[in-house]
């Protein structure tokens, strides 16, 4: 296990950049995600730190050594790709063990065959040890995929979405053992995903990316509750926050300069006597809680209640804002930090 | 050949027309595959005959079995009385006893097994190279980022657009200068020239098919580059593999221009020689038929034993795409 | 239009059982979606549907016709396999009338039948630009387009196979759910996905190791599970099961919990086993103040807008789906109140939920 460091790495691929000026430290043992839209450059990131791409300009260290002109099998990392590409003419056991077996490594027999048991039983696919990678289902591919870079201990995991073909009970699983693995072995691991719950699960730190660029790196809480801009406030958050004009609602200490301001569904109460008057447009049962539409004149809100609110389309409410919760950004979409300590959220019922 | 040729083109009986397309489909290929057969069944059949069973009118299709075909194919004979066949005593082996019925002995081997030998090392040798270097080529062309790489590759299909005999004569004075005329070093050499055009651009279009993550993935674990073509790629263009190494083989066994031209000892392959062998008073029509059927035998059984190969090969990847 | 009709289909590999006596039917006009965990053999029944796969045993009918052994081409089904596969040097046209064409139906027909589709698809105005430079979204579009042009009566779906982004799948599915709706063919969909097969599905096929479990509307699977595998895989975080008291007779309102009494909907039937279980979602179960079980808090895991609880019983750990507006921390001490109208009794023997006022009534109020 080692830390990592990208310094200002750029990668181009004819007119797309499609990583620009990355930097980036990821420290040992700490698990890094990647979280970005579709060509945000996510792919292109982990496969420069594994060396299957050479980066345009920047560096890579990882353990302190410069690796950026190293070849992949001198890196020391292992890849969970995207495309899981698992060998057709090998079996889910030749395959577990392909890595094992590489002339740098040598393992004995023995131990390649109780560690390749080891993950295989880890991922629950002992069953599957004898079929071929091409009799399989596409959750068992895939934990294939997850299982030969686990055989490993590298200086650093790269994953590429590892777990999207999964159900969701096994991928939490999985997450909570990844999660272990990291904690126990003490693995560094830069993980890509596009599902913000998992992000938020897993990472000690989140980066934010947005074509190419990395837009804010911090722990998960920080992330969401602290965006650096609009964009990242977007990015997290289900449903997404609302964005209005810093006027259309009553909001306390707003800072000079805010062009818009940012409010979680969840900090819109409902029935404060003293709130402003809005219309329920829709109500959408999601089991858990509801998310609720309103309208403020021109000011489409959404906010969110527990499972079963006495309100139907239509009806009318009074609103407030949970002071403190809003946040602003100015005209480039930049958070102006708030004047006051940084909001806070506190109970509204509770122990 | 469409089967939806015959139906008719609502959307509901396309089922039916399908399924009698397909039996008409088969009919045909039946009826082909019997014509293609009929020539080949005859001269297996003819090099059982015996010489005047072979030239009888109208043509016997029962008759009784005999291998003087194929002895005298090996042998070379001279006739002699019978008294002196008397004086040699009875005859050691079966053939002796077979060849003495026509008043002949055998005087010594013939030459064609050696021009088969020669065949075989030609045929096999230039296989073996074409697709050894058609590979590497074809990985080349597919994988790295070659200077020109169109403009080669259509040169090295453009040598193949002129029919070689066209060159003939230039790699006769040549081959003359060099010292290869007439050696099997020589004629592997140069089917090979020919087979490897045909190879780079059969195999490349494989190993373009073979995803590149397969090769990735074994560069991380830590592989070098040729231990994964080698591991990762050459199983998988297996199929491939096995495809051009049957075409390469056909042109190489087959190859009679060249063959007669730059050959005429030491080197000869077969198909010059088969039409040479002359029996008493015109061709040994069953030691022709006998020269032929063996010489078909290897082309045969290296596309069954490859065939499994082939089929096996086709199998979808486990990439996700 | 059709109905599918599949009967005690089963398919094993060898000694492996994939598909297990499976029957259930697949109405016409239904977004039907197969659900399960992976490798419980929702993508091998769906082959067998199409006709890439043949069962060992059983009968698959299209419309009453029985088409177990009839070849895929044969089956008047489109398969849609990876939405993604197009032509590469042909252009929006050629690539939504290749199926057409193939079928040589007459020149003014295939035009017909194609700007039909690309109309219905929103996409006649790129008929004649390559699929080369073709957004995302588009490109799936044309590949949709190539499957429906056939009219085939029924559309059997593969997972996309492509590592489609999150995003991009969800606009599929939108898209896929919007063009059902206008062209109403029966379609099958596998996905391993719960979210995606609630707000897709009419209705949804739980299966488990090669067994069908429970055949029923996304709510229904939601609110009350035939089975407690099915009630464990629906939703996230799973379902919590409780050990509890059993013998209970029909009419039952109470549950005993390690001590605690919780209030249950009306039971119908009787449970007989001296033991039951209490299954109770993370969702229906409150931070309060005072309620009937209390716990100490194991681990707070913070997921944005919520947070999930996990705490401490008397009678094991459960997880609690909060908003992110409680504030509790590593070891506070808590009490748990429940949703009565959502709690469901399994039977431990047969893994059955045991007939209750939670099935009878509908729990919105
Ligand atoms: N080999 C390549 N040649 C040309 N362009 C490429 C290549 N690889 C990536 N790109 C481009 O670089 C950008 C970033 O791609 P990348 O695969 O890193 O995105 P990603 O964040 O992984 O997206 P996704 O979530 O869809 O996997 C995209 O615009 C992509 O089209
Ligand atoms: N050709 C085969 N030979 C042997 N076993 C196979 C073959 N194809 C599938 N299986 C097995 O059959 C089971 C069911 O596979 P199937 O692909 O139907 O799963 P699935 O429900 O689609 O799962 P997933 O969500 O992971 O794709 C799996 O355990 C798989 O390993
Ligand atoms: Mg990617
Ligand atoms: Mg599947």
């Amino acid at each position: 296990m080692a830390e990592v460091r990208l310094h200002d790495l750029t990668k181009r691929f004819a007119q797309t950049v499609a990583v620009s000026d990355l930097s980036l430290d990821i420290a040992d043992g700490e698990f890094v995600v990647l979280l970005g839209p579709t060509g945000a450059g996510k792919t292109t990131t982990l496969r420069l730190v594994a060396g299957l791409e050479k980066p345009d300009s920047g560096r890579i260290e990882i353990a302190g050594h410069d690796v950026t002109a190293l070849a992949p099998a001198e890196r020391d990392v292992s890849f969970v790709f995207q495309q899981y590409s698992l060998y057709p003419h090998y079996t889910v056991y030749q395959n577990l063990a392909f890595p094992l077996r590489a002339p740098a490594r040598r393992w004995a027999t023995a131990d390649i065959d109780r560690r390749v048991r080891e993950v295989a039983a880890l991922l629950r696919i002992e069953s599957k040890l004898d079929n071929r990678a091409t009799q399989l289902s596409g959750g068992e591919m895939q934990r294939v995929a997850i299982g030969r870079a686990l055989v490993r201990t590298p200086a650093i995991y790269l994953m590429d979405e590892p777990l999207s073909s999964l159900d969701a009970k096994l991928r939490e699983d999985l997450r909570i053992e990844l999660k272990r693995i990291q904690r126990d072995l003490g693995a560094t691991i830069l993980f890509v995903t596009h599902d913000q719950i998992e992000a938020m699960t897993l990472a000690d730190r989140i980066g934010v990316l947005s074509t190419g660029r990395l837009i804010q790196i911090g722990p998960p809480r920080t992330i969401y509750e602290r965006p650096d801009n609009l964009y990242v406030a977007r990015r997290l958050g289900s449903p997404q926050i609302n964005v209005v004009a810093p006027d259309a609602l009553p909001l306390a200490d707003v800072p000079a300069g805010a062009h818009s301001a940012g409010i979680r569904p969840e900090d819109i109460l409902l029935h404060c006597d003293d709130g402003i008057p809005a219309e329920v447009l829709s109500v959408e049962h999601l089991g858990v809680e509801t998310v609720i539409l309103l309208s403020l004149g021109e000011t489409h809100l959404h906010t969110l209640l527990g499972s079963h609110p006495p309100l139907a389309p239509g009806s009318q409410v009074r609103i407030a804002v949970r002071p403190g919760a809003a946040l602003f950004f100015d005209a480039a979409g930049n958070r102006i930090p708030s004047n006051l300590s940084e909001p806070t959220r506190e109970t509204a019922y509770g122990t | 050949m469409s089967s939806g040729r015959t139906g008719t083109t609502a959307a509901h009986s396309v089922v039916d027309a399908t399924s009698a397309g397909r039996r008409i489909a088969a009919v045909v290929v039946i009826a082909y595959a019997l014509i293609t057969m009929i020539p080949l069944v005859w001269i297996l059949l003819t090099s059982f005959k015996s010489p005047p069973d072979s030239i009888a009118y109208p043509p016997k299709v029962v008759f009784e079995p005999t291998l003087e075909g194929y002895v005298n194919l090996f042998t070379t004979r001279s006739r002699q009385t019978p008294e002196y066949i008397e004086s040699l005593g009875p005859p050691k082996t079966w053939y002796d006893a077979l060849v003495r019925k026509r008043n002949m002995v055998i005087t010594g081997p013939s030459r064609f097994a050696d021009r088969y030998m020669n065949s075989v090392v030609i045929g096999f040798g230039s296989t073996f190279l074409a697709v050894a270097l058609g590979t590497l080529a074809a990985y080349g062309f597919s994988r790295f980022r070659v200077p020109l790489k169109d403009d080669l590759l259509f040169f090295i299909l453009s040598t193949r657009m002129m029919p070689p005999i066209a060159v003939a004569i230039p790699i006769y004075l040549m081959y003359r200068t060099l010292g290869l005329s007439d050696t099997a070093l020589g004629m592997i050499i140069l089917y090979t020239a020919v087979n490897v055009s045909l190879a780079v651009w059969l195999l490349k279009g494989f190993i373009d098919e073979i995803p590149r993550e397969y090769e990735e993935a074994a560069v991380v674990d830590g592989y070098s580059r040729l231990q994964a073509f080698w591991k990762i790629v050459l199983p998988q263009a297996r199929a491939g593999i096995a495809a051009t190494a049957i075409f390469c083989l056909i042109f190489a066994w087959n190859e009679y221009a060249f063959a007669l031209l730059l050959t005429s000892g030491e080197a000869q392959t077969a198909p010059p020689f088969i039409p040479l062998i002359i029996g008493e008073g015109g061709l040994d029509w069953p030691a022709v038929a006998a020269g032929t059927t063996l010489f078909l035998l290897p082309i045969v059984i290296f596309t069954v034993l490859l065939r499994n190969q082939l089929l096996r090969g086709i199998t979808f990847g486990a990439v996700r795409k | 239009m059709a109905e599918i009709r599949v009967e005690n289909l089963h398919k094993s590999f060898g000694d492996f059982i994939a598909v297990r006596e499976s029957s259930f039917t697949v109405r016409d006009g239904e977004f039907f979606v197969m659900l399960g965990p992976s490798g419980c053999g929702k993508t091998t029944t769906l082959r067998m549907i199409a006709g890439l796969e043949l069962p060992t045993s059983g009968r698959i009918l299209l419309d009453g016709e029985d088409v177990t052994f009839r070849r895929g081409a044969e089956r008047d089904i489109a398969f849609v396999f990876q939405l993604f596969a197009l032509y590469p040097h042909m252009n929006v046209r050629q690539n939504i009338s290749f199926p057409l064409r193939i079928q040589r139906l007459p020149r003014r027909e295939v035009r017909r039948r194609t700007e039909e589709v690309a109309r219905l698809l929103r996409i006649d105005h790129l008929l004649d630009r390559p699929v080369g430079g073709l957004s995302s979204g588009d490109r799936q579009r044309v590949a949709l387009g190539r499957a429906i042009v056939r009219r085939a009566k029924a559309f059997p779906m593969g997972e996309p196979q492509g590592a489609l982004d999150a995003e991009f799948r969800e606009l599929m599915c939108e898209e896929l759910r919007l063009l059902h709706n206008r062209i109403g063919a029966t379609t099958i969909y596998v996905t391993h996905d719960q979210i995606e097969a609630m707000s897709m599905a009419d209705r949804i096929c739980v299966m488990d190791r090669g067994e069908v479990l429970q055949v029923a509307p996304p709510i229904e699977i939601y609110e009350r599970p035939a089975t407690r595998f099915v009630a464990g895989f629906i939703g996230s975080p799973a379902m919590n099961f409780l050990p509890a008291q059993g013998r209970l007779a029909p009419g039952a309102t109470e549950i005993r919990l390690n001590g605690a009494t919780v209030p249950i909907p009306r039971l119908h039937a009787a449970l007989d086993h001296p033991e039951a279980i209490l299954g109770v979602r993370p969702e229906h179960i409150h931070i309060a103040d005072d309620g009937p079980l209390r716990g100490s808090v194991y681990s707070v895991e913070y997921m944005g807008t919520r947070q999930l609880v996990t705490v401490d019983t008397g009678v094991g750990r459960l997880k609690v789906r909060a908003p992110n507006t409680v504030r509790v921390d590593d070891g506070d001490s808590v009490a748990l109140a429940f949703d009565t109208r959502r709690l469901i009794v399994f039977d431990p023997a047969s893994d059955l939920a045991v007939a209750s006022a939670a099935f009878t009534e509908t729990a919105d109020g």
